[in-house]
């Protein structure tokens, strides 16, 4: 096979931030080539610049053997190279037709004044039956499409223009089993007619049943790059977590106690069905689903972040109402969301007042803040979670994500709450950070605390939790025990139910490890 | 070395350009360095002050408060009306327009918060409205001592020797406005950068959401700061009611832009990058003695609003370049 793609020594700094320190990756005509690592490990900087959205600051880009440099979208697509994102809706006009979407970029660089329709529906018509998907109809509205097909579409566009080499950005993360089959299938087709697929995902099962080769990525360095069909997923995890901190992951077993909350038929109206649940004192509850499963909904609703919330929620034995987060936060409670820069923190403001927030009466006498008291409990907390930071009065935007989340945690910290929610801790945070907030979650349930791990990322949730809860559509699903809880199952009910058994049992074929990252 | 070099202006921009503007019309002209004529400045500026510590508050929660000059002409004429044309005492005099500074603050966060129309945008309406309400009300007259009224005969009310004083009288060597305007510049700087409420107005208007998340009710925080910004302007309007020593329609229009320019020049003083208390004094300080200056040399009236627009835009400038560097990566 004939050398497509070679990225050399790649390198690029945001401010003061190393996002690649040495990113490295070789693709070869009709090759899948999988890109793997942690969240933070670089992987996304590489794909950006690869497809011309940030330039790199050193490193050489080599299409066919000859230099080029991608300084625009635009340029990479004029050299072929396509990128299908993880959120299709941003690249899809809902409002134009299929086949309008599929030949988007060539009327959107000129060409002919007038479109002629039957000339577009037939392009785009041929470029779908490429792919075996002539099912959809070119002249549909692409909003009404499900996201697999836009998928399909964002693909089909590539064709099009002829393209040499399509990255794939997490494709399969809100497929269900059946969508991510026909996805594979069109990939196999498209390595056949010579296109360079660069494939990205977070599961390990999938990376081995499609791709050739695999690059692993750490800390924004090229770690490894293994011939798939000779390699191990040990191997593979190991790569891409370092040796020593590949256990801390994997679950730590410790007593925990019954009845810190108690949560009857809760609903929204909208979206939450009838969801009951418990957590003890000491118990680390998982709550387990795909994107979009309610999760995130779930946790305002208990946090009082929500309308319309009917249902009996009991703390620590006590019926209490909660209907806005104050009341929340004085029964206990304490968030950490989703979104933590968007809802968790106040980037501009220093570490400082990010960290007295919550509990402003503690340090403040009178009417008056006490600086030297917020000081005092900021440095606390930058020692105790190890954040790394100037000091107590820099900027939270100074800081990296995991930092970040230590703060949005340890801003609660001066209020000795008895129930945490996490809602996907871990997302968007370094690798390090994920270990020092998975022995944070551990010491707060150690100290009696009940902690509420929301999660889409299957295997950490089973990494850490005594007890998971599926959610599915806005419903809890299945209980699992730590020791019925294993990722296929998990997955089985979370999408549903709706994939055949067989499906799971093939699904547990593709489980070559206990666990992925 | 561009980004030193914008981070200086940044901190001490304002300062320096304050310094070289002083400088420069104590060369050019010996009646501007003098007590009297600092004095002068401090008096014409107390107005201005009030109206954009107003502003500040409600750009400290991310709203904007359009309404503060109308409600400033309002105030005034009310003001003027309880003496001349009602007769009140003085007490009532001094607090009634207050309450109308509350009431305008109520139904702007009224529409913002729980209507949900931006800040701007009800601000505006509110403006037309309430300027609207105080021509209403003195059917487009200004109101003065002995005036006839549309019922016959003259007005049986003053304004009051005591109440006049409150404008034009002086106190430890400096006229009362500039006292007034200390006492609140100072109230407003330790509010805002030294107690808890200050605290919650400043992280409410950094992240409403995560404020929301931390427990606190931004509908109800924001509610306060739209309301403390209707009592300074109604504090201007009693202002400038003792200053004129009549209650003049329209008196809070033109200094609208004035406060909002004050207030964002503000912003880069010491590289506080945020609305703030004495950025707003040092704001309405260099625009002060600006147009002082221009007036020492001559500069005729008409053209004062170039020179006001082009300290605005300077300081947008400094502080959008500053935040777009400072902010890039996030």
């Amino acid at each position: 096979m004939a050398q497509l793609l070679d990225m050399q020594a790649i390198g690029k700094r945001f401010g003061n931030v190393t996002a690649l320190e040495n990113g490295q990756l070789a693709l070869e005509k009709g090759e899948v080539h999988a890109l793997l690592g942690v969240n933070g490990a670089g992987k996304s900087t590489m794909i950006k610049i690869l497809s011309g959205v940030y330039g790199q600051d050193s490193g050489d880009i080599r299409l066919d053997g000859e230099t080029v440099s991608l300084h625009s979208p635009k340029q990479a697509k004029e050299h072929g190279i396509y990128c299908v994102y993880q959120e299709v809706d941003t690249a899809i006009v809902a409002e134009l037709t299929v086949a309008e979407n599929i030949l988007m970029d060539s009327f959107a660089a000129g060409g002919s004044f007038l479109l002629s329709k039957q000339k577009i529906n037939k392009q785009a018509k041929e470029a779908l039956v490429q792919l075996q998907s002539e099912e959809i109809s070119v002249t549909r509205k692409a909003g009404t499409l499900t996201l697999a097909e836009k998928q399909l579409v964002l693909i089909a566009r590539a064709l099009v223009h002829s393209a040499k080499i399509i990255i794939f950005d997490e494709p399969t993360a809100p497929l269900s089993l059946t969508e991510s089959d026909k996805l594979f299938s069109v990939i196999r087709k498209l390595s056949s007619e010579g296109v360079g697929c660069v494939f990205i995902s977070h599961r390990l099962p999938e990376v081995f049943e499609i791709s050739d080769r695999i690059t692993v990525m750490r800390e924004g360095k090229w770690v490894n790059t293994f011939v798939t069909a000779e390699s191990h997923s040990e191997g593979v995890i190991e790569a891409m977590l370092g040796e020593a901190l590949s256990h801390e992951l994997e679950y730590q077993p410790h007593p925990a106690g019954t009845g810190l909350l108690e949560v009857n038929g809760l609903s929204d109206g909208h979206k939450l069905k009838d969801i009951s649940l418990s957590v003890g004192a000491g118990e680390i509850v998982g709550i387990v689903g795909l994107v979009g499963a309610g999760k995130t909904e779930l946790a305002k609703a208990l946090f009082g972040a929500a309308n319309s919330v009917s249902g009996s929620v009991r703390i620590a034995g006590k019926q209490t109402r909660i209907k806005h987060p104050g009341d929340a936060i004085r029964a206990g409670m304490a968030l950490i969301p989703e979104e933590r820069r968007k809802e968790g923190l106040f980037v501009r403001e220093t570490l400082r007042a990010n960290a007295s927030f919550p509990n402003l009466r503690k340090f403040s006498s009178g009417l008056f803040m006490n600086k030297a008291a917020e000081t005092k409990f900021a440095e606390e907390i930058i020692g105790k979670l190890k954040i790394k930071t100037g000091d107590t009065e820099t900027p939270l935007l100074h800081l990296s994500g995991g930092n970040q989340q230590k703060v949005a945690i340890g801003k609660w910290m001066s209020l000795d709450s008895l129930l945490y929610l996490f809602d996907e801790p871990t997302k968007g945070v370094d690798i390090g950070a994920k270990v020092d907030i998975f022995k944070l979650i551990r010491e707060l349930a150690g100290s009696g605390k009940g902690c509420l791990y929301f999660s889409s990322e299957i295997h950490e949730a089973i990494g850490i939790s005594d007890r998971i809860l599926v959610m599915c559509d806005g419903q809890i699903v299945k209980e699992l025990s730590r020791q019925e809880a294993t990722q296929e199952r998990i997955l089985l009910y979370a999408s549903g139910g709706k994939e055949e058994l067989n499906k799971a049992e093939k699904l547990s074929e593709r489980e070559r490890s206990p666990i992925s990252v | 070395m561009k980004e030193n070099a914008v981070q200086f202006l940044f901190k001490y921009g304002a300062i320096i350009l304050l310094v070289a503007i002083i400088l420069y019309f104590s060369s050019i002209s010996d009646a501007f360095f003098s007590y009297g004529n600092f004095s002068d400045i401090l008096r014409s500026i107390s107005i201005v002050t009030l109206l954009a510590l107003g502003v500040t508050f409600t750009l400290v929660v991310d709203g904007f408060d359009l309404s503060v000059g109308s409600t400033m002409s309002l105030s005034t004429v009310v003001t003027a009306s309880l003496m001349v044309w009602y007769d009140m005492p003085l007490w009532l005099v001094l607090l009634l327009p207050l309450l109308i500074g509350v009431a305008v603050g109520l139904v702007n966060s009224f529409l913002i918060t729980v209507i949900g129309i931006p800040d701007l945008l009800a601000t505006l309406s509110m403006m037309y409205i309430v300027a609207g309400l105080h021509r209403t009300y003195t059917e487009g007259y200004s109101i003065y001592n002995n005036m006839p009224l549309t019922s016959g005969g003259t007005a049986p009310g003053q304004l009051s020797e005591a109440f006049l004083w409150i404008g034009q009288g002086q106190m430890l060597g400096l006229p009362v406005p500039v006292w007034i305007m200390v006492i609140m510049v100072l109230a407003a700087y330790v509010i805002l950068n030294h107690t808890r409420w200050g605290r919650i107005l400043y992280m409410t208007g950094g992240n409403a959401e995560a404020a929301t998340l931390s427990g606190v009710n931004v509908k109800k925080v924001k509610t306060s700061a739209y309301i403390i910004s209707g009592v300074f302007a109604s504090m201007a309007g009693v202002l400038f009611t003792a200053r004129v020593g009549s209650g003049q329609i329209d008196a809070g229009a033109p200094l609208l832009m004035e406060a909002v320019a004050a207030v964002f020049v503000g912003y880069s003083v010491l590289g506080a990058g945020k609305p703030n208390a004495l950025g707003t004094f040092f704001g309405a300080a260099v625009i002060g003695i600006l147009l002082n200056g221009l007036t020492i040399q001559n500069l005729p009236y008409y053209a004062f609003d170039i020179v006001k627009g082009a300290v605005l835009v300077a300081a947008l400038a400094v502080t959008y370049v500053y935040a777009k560097n400072k902010f890039a990566k996030s």
